[in-house]
């Protein structure tokens, strides 16, 4: 009796966030005005990471959180705030795109909806809870198995920020060239 | 235990720990007025009340009633929006906080916690680096300079310290071995305290955290000095109230981390009776939660606030350099004695 409860709560729960995720996702492309693009983006991580945590996963939900809507999120929220980026405005290639994006999205979606269902005889649906990934078996993944993609995928990162470093660097000799504090 | 327990006991658990976390709430505020009045040789709330101890009501009551003013400059949803995620997501990470051990109430036993995840830490890590969209979202909606700027000095020094913030407590993490706060809490039974093992760690994660929380002497966002109010210029009654019960709600949160990681919890003597054994870990741990409390609104009244750019090469120059050091040197050491 207990276990049909939990399914029922685990499917209540997976269609509640799912639905958010969505709606959220659709709301990004309909607001106009970008800082609530980015809130919307915002709640689509939210839902994803919920969507996770039922799944089991509860080291990815925390990292989604903690790195794309706490840390990547506010970065892009800063930045809409200090350009004081106006509402967006419709161009004749936007009006082209709505009225071919959202028939092409429908037809993909059918597609791969329809795929999905052809083939739920072959593969078996997750049980929800039942994939591991605790922060044990991740770390073993991560600096044990996969250690010099891992490595590698830093240094690129080193490089990326060193690029921003340089090209944010004023020109040497400019006038405001030497600040001493930070 | 059948599902049904299970949700009764949760939901009493829920109500039971946001009731005293909110009256907690009120009681600093109460405390934060009497202390700093201490400190400045005056007598503080008197009037309701004895020693004014009915004062956050008579407060709750006036903001309440307040007029409450919407300029018509503002840009409203998230004018609106703004305290509400402030409040909730400051609230929602007491819910990984174990604040006792095991107690048994007649058949029903249950751990003094709302829930136990094996990865706590992160959750009320993940939860407090939301709450910066609060203050953020209120400074760019009142459409107002002051609020803009404390609103971007505000998510500018959130983020800053909040990584200083993570890397202290992964050295406590290398020691425990564990990310589930309550396993943290028990490898550090016998006077184990991290404290005496992770002293760097401490003053690192103490002096982050009034900056997460954003209060004196890193209290920039709301510098009455120089920008009215910050972020909460434009606000006034409950929504204003919000903002403080927030703020004050965060630094519980934080005072409760300092003490599962570095403190010991619950931990200390336990003896007498079963009742006894049952109720003296939280009084251990509301104990030390307090003296945390009492620490921050100390360190309010007696430091002067810092300059911008000082608070910011204070974060990025000193604190993330020692907190690196600090794991190098932890690892090093664990792993040299494994």
């Amino acid at each position: 009796m207990a276990e049909s409860y939990q399914t029922m709560l685990h499917l209540i729960l997976f269609l509640f966030f799912g639905t958010i995720c969505v709606a959220g996702a659709i709301n990004l492309l309909a607001q106009s005005h970008p800082i609530n693009s980015a809130l919307s983006l915002i709640v689509v991580m939210g839902s994803l990471a919920a969507e996770y945590l039922l799944l089991g996963a509860e080291f990815l939900a925390a990292v989604q959180v903690i790195v794309y809507a706490g840390a990547i999120m506010v970065l892009f929220v800063i930045t809409i705030m200090l350009l004081n980026a106006g509402a967006e405005e419709r161009t004749p290639g936007s009006r082209v795109a709505i009225l071919l994006g959202i028939p092409g999205v429908l037809i993909g979606a059918v597609l791969v909806a329809w795929t999905l269902v052809g083939r739920s005889s072959t593969t078996q649906s997750v049980s929800i809870g039942a994939l591991w990934g605790s922060p044990k078996d991740i770390a073993r993944l991560l600096f044990h198995d996969f250690l010099l993609p891992f490595e590698v995928t830093s240094v690129l990162i080193l490089i990326a920020i060193m690029g921003a470093v340089v090209l944010a660097s004023r020109p040497e000799g400019s006038a405001r060239g030497a600040r001493k504090d930070g | 235990m059948s599902i049904t327990t299970f949700i009764i006991i949760s939901i009493i658990k829920s109500l039971a720990v946001i009731g005293v976390l909110l009256t907690a709430v009120a009681y600093s505020v109460w405390l934060e007025r009497k202390v700093s009045a201490r400190i400045q040789n005056r007598w503080g709330p008197t009037r309701v009340g004895p020693f004014g101890l009915l004062q956050p009501l008579a407060d709750g009551v006036k903001f309440i009633f307040k007029e409450d003013l919407t300029q018509p400059h503002v840009y409203k949803p998230l004018y609106i929006a703004a305290p509400m995620i402030s409040l909730v997501f400051a609230i929602t990470s007491i819910s990984v906080i174990p604040f006792g051990n095991w107690v048994e109430v007649g058949p029903w036993g249950t751990y003094l916690q709302i829930t136990d995840l094996n990865i706590g830490l992160l959750v009320v890590l993940g939860i407090t680096s939301m709450g910066v969209y609060g203050v953020a979202l209120a400074g760019w909606s009142s459409n107002n300079k002051y609020s803009l700027l404390g609103g971007l000095r505000a998510s500018a020094q959130m983020i800053s310290y909040e990584v200083s913030l993570g890397l202290s407590l992964v050295g406590v993490l290398i020691v425990a071995g564990s990310l589930s706060l309550r396993d943290i809490v028990e490898a550090q039974r016998h006077l184990h305290w991290n404290i005496f093992l992770q002293p760097v760690a401490f003053f690192i994660y103490l002096i982050s955290a009034y900056a997460e929380t954003n209060r004196t002497p890193f209290d920039l966002p709301e510098a009455e000095s120089e920008l009215v109010a910050g972020y909460h210029t434009e606000y006034s009654a409950m929504k204003f109230a919000m903002f403080f019960m927030a703020e004050y709600a965060n630094m519980v949160t934080v005072a409760c981390l300092a003490t599962l990681m570095f403190f010991g919890g619950w931990l200390g003597p336990v003896f007498g009776p079963p009742l006894l054994q049952m109720t003296l870990p939280v009084v251990w741990f509301c104990l030390k939660v307090f003296f945390f409390m009492f620490l921050y609104v100390w360190v309010r009244w007696t430091l002067p606030r810092f300059r911008y750019d000082q608070l910011m090469a204070f974060g990025w120059k000193v604190l993330l350099p020692l907190a690196v050091a600090n794991i190098v040197v932890t690892a090093l050491i664990v792993a040299w004695r494994a």
